[in-house]
């Protein structure tokens, strides 16, 4: 498997954010809308909420629909 | 919500004042995005209030029920789009791209060329060929969902594989010597 320097930058990047733990895109789904809630009023993110941070920094698709969330709300 | 509930009087406007505020939400949500205008959007509404009625006893009441059904019907609008973006592109067209000599060339001079050069060699030797695939191929930008749909399998499904990839390669870094500072460093050098 031949990788570029930019995918192996972002492995890096996936590696070094990798916890034994995480949970999957159907949780996120679960439990996004409260998280953007309370991010658009500026609360502060409980520990249950801060594995869907998490989730974000990771999966592409899941921080994709979250900015979408954040723009449907915001319209 | 409680009008959602099957036996609600008022179940069929609580659908098509859901329905409204749905679709006018993706319009705009979806405003700079190619997709096939408002027929589409019908579409992505009616798959999305199915999904919100098999749902509805999940909805714990943590955030608006709005908010949970939006979060619901984005889901299915970019699975759909995704569907339509990557429908005629094969897992082995993305993953056997051939990556140019220059790019693939690392000069090992610097613990970070050091900490990339063993990644390259914990990927070939500590994954599985359906690890190094699925990684590959969303490294390379494909959807976990048309990663799944060409292996057999659900976004969930190539979430935990390629969860269990990453933690092999942070293990395998480890045991090559490399910490987790280490490998954090790598990024921002």
């Amino acid at each position: 498997m031949s990788l570029s320097k930019e995918e192996i930058n972002e492995l890096v990047r996936l590696v070094s954010l990798t916890n034994d733990e995480e949970i999957d895109c159907e949780r996120c789904l679960s439990l996004v809308a409260e998280f953007a809630e309370r991010k658009l009023a500026g609360h502060s993110i409980p520990a249950e909420l801060a594995a869907v941070a998490h989730h974000l920094s990771i999966c592409a698709e899941c921080s994709e629909e979250y900015a979408l969330l954040l723009q449907m709300m915001n319209g | 919500m409680a009008h959602l509930d099957a036996g609600s009087l008022d179940r069929q406007t609580a659908l098509a004042d859901l329905r409204g505020t749905l679709l006018g939400g993706l319009r705009k949500a979806l405003a700079h995005r190619t997709y096939g205008g408002d027929a589409f959007l019908e579409d992505v509404v009616q798959d999305a209030l199915l999904r919100i009625m098999e749902r509805l006893s999940q909805f714990q009441g943590r955030s608006r029920f709005t908010t949970w059904a939006m979060s619901i019907s984005i889901r299915v609008a970019m699975s759909q789009l995704r569907r339509l973006h990557w429908k005629d592109v094969s897992l082995d067209e993305v993953t056997t791209a051939r990556v140019s000599d220059k790019e693939a060339s690392l000069d090992v001079q610097s613990e970070r060329e050091a900490i990339l050069a063993a990644m390259q060699e914990v990927i070939r030797t500590g994954l599985t060929e359906k690890q190094r695939l699925a990684l590959l191929a969303e490294l390379r930008g494909m959807p976990q969902d048309e990663i799944a749909r060409h292996l057999g399998s659900n976004r969930n499904a190539i979430y935990k594989l390629t969860h269990d990839a990453r933690k092999r390669l942070k293990q395998g870094l480890e045991a090559l010597g490399f910490t987790g500072d280490d490998i954090g460093a790598a990024i921002s050098g």
